[in-house]
């Protein structure tokens, strides 16, 4: 607690049960202890600790920054909840900074909703949230309201976190999915399918292992760090469910171009590759949680792709396309082989619940 | 990756080319009609798209996309059987997830499970056992599906079924046979097929002999193939140089997988459980004789259709659907009147729609959608000219 907060409370409660119970949702002394000593003890930050209804942030310094603000929600209802590099917690701090990171903002303030089934072990809770806050100093971001509810046994699975978040998007950068333009470069900052892939080795549940580590990390960092060196990135989003297929699927129908990429060009993980092979996925369609694809014009490439590499998100980028005019609202692969083929929407789903 | 990427080097396969380029001008025909090549398996469709190998090939190469996916050749009936079996109270059913999409003429067993029955995905008939193994109180019933490449497997684990002295897994089986349905194609009228691409993994099981009909009766040249992409060019190379030397014989490219004679484990174990079904029914093509099998009267107790009432009530396809047409190469999938309007991946009408094996997925997915759209409309102005 910091000098500037209000000495609303002496002492934090304590909660003290093994497993959460219909009691940690009741709004009385047992969800205090819960909020108290699980999520407030973690997040620790002067504008949670009064725990009013709402948190209040000073507009002045927002103001100073930017703009505008962006604003972002996403609910969190991955399975498995613990996997290789990860989990749900950092995955709900990630996944919403990275959101906002992608239209250009600084991701300041995050929520947290949490949706927890009746005999959930309260360990496990501990661990989320502290790697929530983990994630959330990593990115610099502060989570400053929240919200708990506990649900009977089966009318939801283990945990589900909803986090929105508030950023500021300084005045110079204008990114959207409508600005591709023929002649820009596509650039991705390392190897995709690494979170999909986890996921599935993590599942344990097609008699496969494997020791892929999820890719989930904030890249807000990565991202200021492009900005700077490029102001004028054109498009920008977070190859999360769908894979990297699905965002530029979303650039050229939004910009009404075509993205010709380079199978040879995209980074693969072998063991990723792998587990495609004999599972018979495409990689282009897992999901990532640590990807962030920009296109911009080719005149700034070089300096974009200097400036990623020296970032520790960003070591593996690689432009691997670029944008031409026809045919509109479609994106080409050129195979290793030599061949070509569309790349098209998802349809359906190559794996559930992947975050 | 090694052992993978030897089979997609861009540099052999240019050289593939050339030579497939020199050769057809050594053949007559071509210069008056498309020398059509027709390769049944579903997964040789999947490669030839997933590389673009259409396009590395001269235009009078026609590749015709067979009926060789087991998902998208099963009739609308026997979905509506299994999401009959599905919603049994007692049942998990179980299947690839291929299947989950596959429309009945009701519902699809993936909207069978939104609506409360328990179909889980699994992907080996083993999981299902071990499935059936730890729900002692559930009936587990396995959706046997496939030619005979996934035969073996089913078969093994129905002895192994009873080997646990298992009394809550059975079988919906599903399982159809590659050699009546080659020659059930070969049979049908205006078929003009110049060769095969036979499938390699079927082969693997049943060897090389069960197609020398095709080379010695119907005098058409056969080469079995393997899935890489330079498994497949190598094989029309090997099937255009047969058409221009004017011989016809079943050649094997994929010998580093299949032998002569198949695989006799595999071959003993089938023939343990399954015997031919007098006729099975195929959705686009209608009732081919001796293409399916059942389970044997041995084994009836892990049979579901013997086990449970199951509606067996044939639909017939859609109308305005021309699957048959297309599966038989006497039109392309963009051709089909609903192609790419009423029937799409999201909303497959016809069965080749449905799995990313079957061809007009292929096209829809991988082609270049709006000028297929293009020609349709323009072959469909044509024809109302006419």
């Amino acid at each position: 607690m910091t000098s500037s907060t209000p000495e609303v409370r002496k002492r934090l409660g304590e909660l003290k049960a093994e497993t959460i119970n219909m009691a940690h949702g009741s709004g009385g002394k047992a969800m205090r202890d819960l909020i108290e000593d699980v999520f407030l003890r973690s997040f620790d930050n002067p504008q949670l600790m009064p725990m009013e209804d709402q948190a209040s942030l000073a507009l002045a310094p927002l103001l100073a920054s930017g703009d505008r603000l962006a604003f972002t929600t996403d609910s969190y209802v991955v399975d498995p909840i613990f996997f290789n590099g990860a989990d749900i917690g950092k995955l709900a701090v990630c996944g919403t900074v990275n959101d906002l990171a992608v239209g250009g903002a600084i991701p300041l303030f995050l929520t947290c909703g949490i949706i927890i089934e009746e005999g959930f072990p309260v360990a496990d809770l501990r661990r989320i949230a502290a790697s929530m806050k983990a994630a959330a100093d990593q990115a610099g971001v502060k989570i400053v309201t929240g919200d708990t509810k506990v649900v009977d046994r089966g009318a939801a699975d283990k945990v589900f976190i909803n986090t929105a978040g508030i950023g500021v998007i300084p005045q110079a950068y204008q990114i959207s999915s409508y600005s591709a333009k023929p002649g820009d470069v596509v650039i991705i900052n390392g190897a995709i399918g690494d979170h999909g892939a986890a996921i599935v080795g993590a599942r344990g549940d097609l008699a496969i292992e494997n020791n892929i580590q999820s890719d989930c990390q904030p890249l807000n960092g990565l991202i200021q760090e492009l900005l700077r060196q490029c102001p004028d990135v054109h498009c920008m989003r977070d190859a999360t469910r769908g894979g990297a297929a699905s965002v530029l699927n979303e650039f050229a129908i939004n910009s009404n171009v075509c993205i010709k990429i380079d199978e040879s060009k995209i980074p693969v993980r072998p063991e990723v590759r792998g587990m495609c092979e004999i599972l018979g996925l495409d990689p282009l369609y897992l999901a990532n949680e640590g990807k962030v694809i920009a296109i911009l014009p080719e005149a700034s490439a070089e300096s974009a792709l200097k400036a990623m590499r020296m970032h520790e998100s960003g070591r593996e980028s690689e432009v691997i396309g670029r944008v031409i005019a026809a045919p509109q609202a479609t994106v080409i692969l050129r195979t290793t082989f030599g061949g070509e083929r569309i790349v098209d929407m998802l349809v359906g789903d190559q794996l559930p619940r992947i975050c | 990756m090694k052992y993978v990427d030897e089979f997609r080097d861009p540099a052999l396969a240019k050289r593939l080319v050339e030579e497939i380029n020199k050769l057809v001008l050594e053949i007559d025909f071509a210069k008056e009609r498309p020398i059509q090549l027709m390769e049944f398996c579903g997964g040789h469709t999947h490669t030839i798209f997933r590389y673009g190998i259409e396009q590395l090939l001269p235009k009078c190469i026609e590749l015709v996309h067979g009926p060789g996916c087991p998902v998208c050749v099963l009739p609308m009936g026997r979905v509506d059987d299994c999401v009959a079996l599905a919603e049994r109270k007692e049942v998990i059913f179980t299947t690839f997830g291929d299947a989950m999409r596959v429309p009945g003429s009701k519902k699809s067993l993936l909207q069978a499970k939104a609506d409360g029955a328990d179909v889980r995905m699994v992907y080996s008939p083993l999981d299902a056992l071990q499935l059936a193994h730890k729900n002692k109180e559930r009936e587990v019933i396995f959706f046997a599906l496939g030619f005979e490449t996934t035969m073996p497997s089913t078969a093994l684990t129905v002895l192994q079924a009873e080997e646990d002295g298992l009394e809550n897994f059975s079988l919906f089986c599903n399982h159809i046979t590659t050699v009546p349905t080659i020659k059930a194609i070969l049979d049908s009228p205006g078929m003009q097929l110049d060769g095969f691409v036979a499938p390699g993994h079927v082969s693997m099981v049943v060897g090389e002999q069960p197609f020398h009909f095709v080379a010695e009766r119907y005098k058409k040249p056969i080469v079995i193939t393997g899935f890489e992409p330079l498994d497949i060019l190598q094989s029309i190379w090997l099937l255009i140089k047969q058409i221009a030397e004017k011989r016809c014989v079943v050649e094997n490219q994929y010998a580093r997988v299949v032998q002569k004679s198949g695989n006799s484990p595999g071959l003993d174990a089938i023939a343990r459980v399954f015997e031919l079904r007098e006729y099975f029914e195929w959705r686009g093509l209608g009732s081919i004789d001796h293409s399916g099998v059942k389970i044997r009267d041995d084994y009836a107790r892990f049979d579901a259709e013997r086990k449970f009432p199951i509606p067996n009530i044939k639909i017939a396809d859609p109308k305005s659907c021309q699957c048959g047409e297309v599966l038989k190469g006497v039109i392309k999938p963009w051709q089909c009147k609903v192609f790419g309007t009423q029937c799409t991946p999201e909303t497959p009408m016809g069965a080749l729609m449905v799995s990313s094996e079957g061809a007009c997925a292929a096209y829809y997915n991988f082609g270049n959608l709006p000028e297929l759209m293009a020609m349709k409309k323009k072959t469909e102005k044509e024809e109302a000219v006419l």
